[in-house]
């Protein structure tokens, strides 16, 4: 076998990536829950509570993604998230198509220090450079309306349109979601092998080369 | 007072169990069990970390944090001794015996003899107010409309028995007479003193009147009751917010007022001075920006409920601040209005007075309440006791439907509407009692129609029961004469409810609001949270949720088929 396509089991989700990655999930989830109830979808806990609880969850995940930012500059991770158009017709190709064939393998050829597909950057980075600041920035003037009149803000905009907006980032959200836990727990093969490579951190990549970094590694038998 | 002391850290307590309970979500445990396992120690600094960061975030913003440095209010009783400089009980002039209310205000000027030109300036005694926001002259209690017994021209005797003076039995009553004011229907501290219905404001001939001059204090509960508890010729039927179970409420009904403990009388709010009462029904105070009074930095009045409290009160849950520029704090602390043991009359239907019995004699009914349900004088009663308020918003503006003015009658005429609005900064809800009645207007000019209803004559309503004669009687004094015709218009009233002001736990919690049905669903003109929502965007963004699921509930209902369809080619 070439050293090229030789497949080695590296811890490719860090202990940290991990705990960030469940903490964000949990807490998004406590802030869907409560806040499509505060839009009045359902009543479960109570307008009271169910706005209490989404600031806490805020505020949570706020000191959450002070650490995660930090952690991406200073690792580089963030350069996980550059999108490109090479190969990711192959990858659309393959969830139309190809995943219905258990013989075709996935197109793209994940390492340690690429391990987002093509369409995995777009969605990822969508999510972090669309969804995310619009649903932060609105819900931030949101959390603050009545310190409006002190920093000058108060004016052109209303709650209304500030309610309207962070709500349509939610949907945007929760349309992120449905389809992100559908990829990720159920489309791999077998179908949870992404779900667990993202519980144990472990995952059987393409060896690169040029990866600096010496992960932990397992016998491949023990992977995933 | 003890009892109250107790009761307040009882509850203080009790508090900060609760939020106790909600400020540490079982999260904050977590880093404890982390350390506890040496090879995750790293990341349970980390967790540490970022909940310890979050948590400040909680904690961040001031306000929050000054609760935590908050040192707990004793409050204590304000009572009223007698700490008067003067006994009155040795002063030779009340010795007595008085024949009339008048020769007691003679002795009472006597020493205090600016008293009643003070008094001939207030609102109390002219009952006329001119409204300078509104630009609305010749209103007060002798020329308005309202919705209960409608008007007191033609009806003095009655209506005047709850005026501070002697003898207001027409028109020509002499208003710049010094002894008909009548100093002891607000300074009474015997409880004895009584002005009976009819009698222009005269008191009981029966009474020992030296006895209650030689008696007199500052005015109380009972005493300033005497009337505005009475309001609508009966207890508890005007205001929703003031009756006789005022006099000596306990804590629960009212917080400030509870007679066991902070013991507020009226005046401890209506500050008063040179006789002025602050405070009013013509041009309240919807919004108060001074805020707490101190010296050299006040609107010389407490009737607010900012001028003890500032706008900033609530201290353990500081989101409730966020409110107060907006709400009015009694929107929420006073959950129901009719609180005590009486109830309150919120419909009155004029149309259906003037039923006889079989052998033509007036008669009544009574509820399973005991509360009159009609009266062939007056028509139908409908009584309510713990009323949730109707919600405006209100910027203290108030303009009156005068008489004569040209009134819609296939609507609802409002008497006295209240002004505001959600983009007016002036403006806050407020809570009303609104007094729902049906009473006679002039179909012939669509004005409103004021009945002579009292009185030994024959045309007074309440003796003949014969309606055009009431209205020509009524109206013979007013700008338009009535015109022969009579109907029935269904009108509103408007009483802002500001008394029985609940204990804290019984006020308003968020829910009561923030909801799609809540107690401000009839409010417009800005975004609630909980309440309002886009409805467009809602079927927009389920609609695309539930699609992007049906999507991937079908691309892997395909995919299981394919991967069952291969097995059974290679089995």
């Amino acid at each position: 076998m070439p050293h090229r396509d030789r497949k080695e089991c590296v811890m490719v989700f860090s202990r940290f990536e991990r705990f960030w990655h469940w903490s964000q999930a949990a807490l998004i989830i406590t802030m869907m829950v409560t806040g499509f109830e505060v839009n009045g979808a359902y009543e479960w806990l109570g307008y009271e509570r169910a706005a209490q609880w989404h600031r806490f969850a805020a505020w949570f995940l706020i000191g959450l993604w002070v650490f995660v930012l930090f952690w991406h500059a200073i690792t580089g991770e963030w350069k996980q998230y550059i999108p490109t158009r090479r190969g990711i017709m192959a990858v659309v190709q393959y969830y139309t198509t190809g995943i219905l064939d258990a013989s075709v393998p996935h197109p793209y050829r994940k390492t340690r220090m690429a391990k987002h597909n093509p369409l995995q950057r777009l969605a990822y980075l969508a999510f972090n450079v669309l969804i995310s600041p619009v649903i932060w920035i609105s819900g931030l003037l949101y959390m603050f309306y009545n310190d409006w009149v002190r920093t000058g803000l108060e004016g052109p905009v209303t709650l209304g349109d500030v309610a309207l907006v962070h709500t349509a980032a939610a949907f945007a959200m929760l349309v992120f979601f449905v389809g992100h836990v559908y990829l990720a727990a159920f489309a791999g093969k077998p179908f949870y092998a992404y779900l667990k490579a993202m519980l144990t951190g472990y995952d059987l990549l393409y060896v690169d080369p040029n990866d600096p970094h010496a992960p932990g590694r397992r016998p491949p038998d023990r992977c995933g | 007072m003890p009892a109250l002391n107790n009761k307040q850290t009882a509850v203080n307590r009790e508090k900060a169990t609760m939020t106790g309970g909600v400020c540490h979500p079982p999260s904050s445990r977590d880093p404890r069990v982390r350390k506890s396992r040496p090879p995750t120690a790293r990341a349970g600094v980390l967790l540490g970390l970022v909940l310890g960061l979050a948590l400040f975030g909680l904690v961040g913003p001031p306000r929050a944090a000054l609760a935590a440095g908050a040192t707990p209010i004793v409050h204590g009783a304000i009572d009223t001794p007698h700490d008067s400089t003067a006994d009155h009980t040795a002063y030779e002039e009340l010795t007595g015996p008085f024949t009339d209310g008048p020769s007691v205000t003679a002795a009472c000027l006597h020493c205090h003899t600016n008293a009643a030109k003070q008094l001939h300036q207030t609102t109390h005694w002219t009952w006329h107010y001119d409204n300078a926001r509104t630009g609305q002259a010749g209103l007060g209690k002798r020329n308005v409309v309202n919705n209960f017994c409608i008007s007191i021209e033609s009806n003095w005797p009655r209506c005047t028995s709850c005026h501070i003076g002697y003898g207001w039995e027409d028109a020509s009553f002499d208003h710049g007479s010094e002894t008909a004011v009548d100093c002891l229907v607000c300074h009474d501290t015997t409880g004895t003193y009584t002005k009976p219905a009819t009698l222009a404001g005269h008191p009981d001939p029966a009474l020992d009147l030296a006895e209650v001059a030689r008696n007199v204090g500052p005015t109380s509960r009972a005493t300033c009751g005497a009337c505005h508890f009475n309001g609508g010729g009966e207890d508890g039927v005007k205001h929703g917010d003031l009756d006789t179970s005022l006099i000596q409420p306990d804590f629960a009904l009212d917080v400030h007022m509870d007679a066991n403990g902070l013991n507020f009388q009226c005046a401890t709010c209506h500050t008063t001075g040179g006789h002025q009462v602050t405070g009013s029904r013509y041009a309240p105070t919807a919004i108060d920006p001074v805020g707490i009074d101190v010296p050299g930095h006040t609107d010389q009045t407490r009737a607010t409920c900012e001028s003890c409290h500032g706008q900033t009160p609530h201290e353990r849950r500081s989101k409730l601040n966020d409110h107060t520029d907006r709400v009015a704090c009694q929107t929420c602390h006073i959950p129901a209005f009719a609180r005590g043991a009486r109830m309150t009359k919120v419909r009155w239907d004029w149309s259906t007075a003037g039923r006889m019995t079989a052998d033509g004699k007036p008669f009544h009914e009574e509820g399973a309440h005991g509360y009159t349900t009609y009266t062939s004088k007056k028509g139908d009663f409908v009584w309510g006791a713990d009323v949730p308020p109707d919600y405006r918003w209100f910027n203290g503006t108030i303009r009156y439907t005068k008489p004569g003015d040209t009134i819609d009658p296939d609507g609802v005429v409002v008497l006295n509407a209240v002004e505001g609005a959600a983009d007016d900064p002036d403006s806050r809800i407020w809570p009303f009692k609104v007094m729902h009645s049906r009473q006679p207007y002039d179909a012939g000019q669509s004005v409103l129609a004021l009945p002579h209803v009292f009185g030994k004559d024959d045309t007074a309503f309440w003796t003949n029961f014969d309606w055009p004669k009431a209205l020509t009687a009524g109206m013979a004094a007013q700008p338009v004469p009535f015109s022969g015709a009579h109907d029935f218009v269904d009108t509103e009233t408007y009483w802002p409810i500001t008394h029985m002001v609940a204990p804290k736990e019984e006020a308003l919690s968020c829910n009561e609001c923030h909801a799609g049905n809540g107690r401000l669903a009839d409010l417009t003109g800005f975004y609630m949270p909980g309440r309002d929502t886009f409805p467009w965007l809602t079927t927009v963004g389920w609609g695309l949720a539930g699609l992007t699921l049906l999507g991937t509930i079908l691309h892997g209902l395909i995919r299981l088929a394919a991967s069952i369809r291969a097995r059974a080619r290679r089995g």
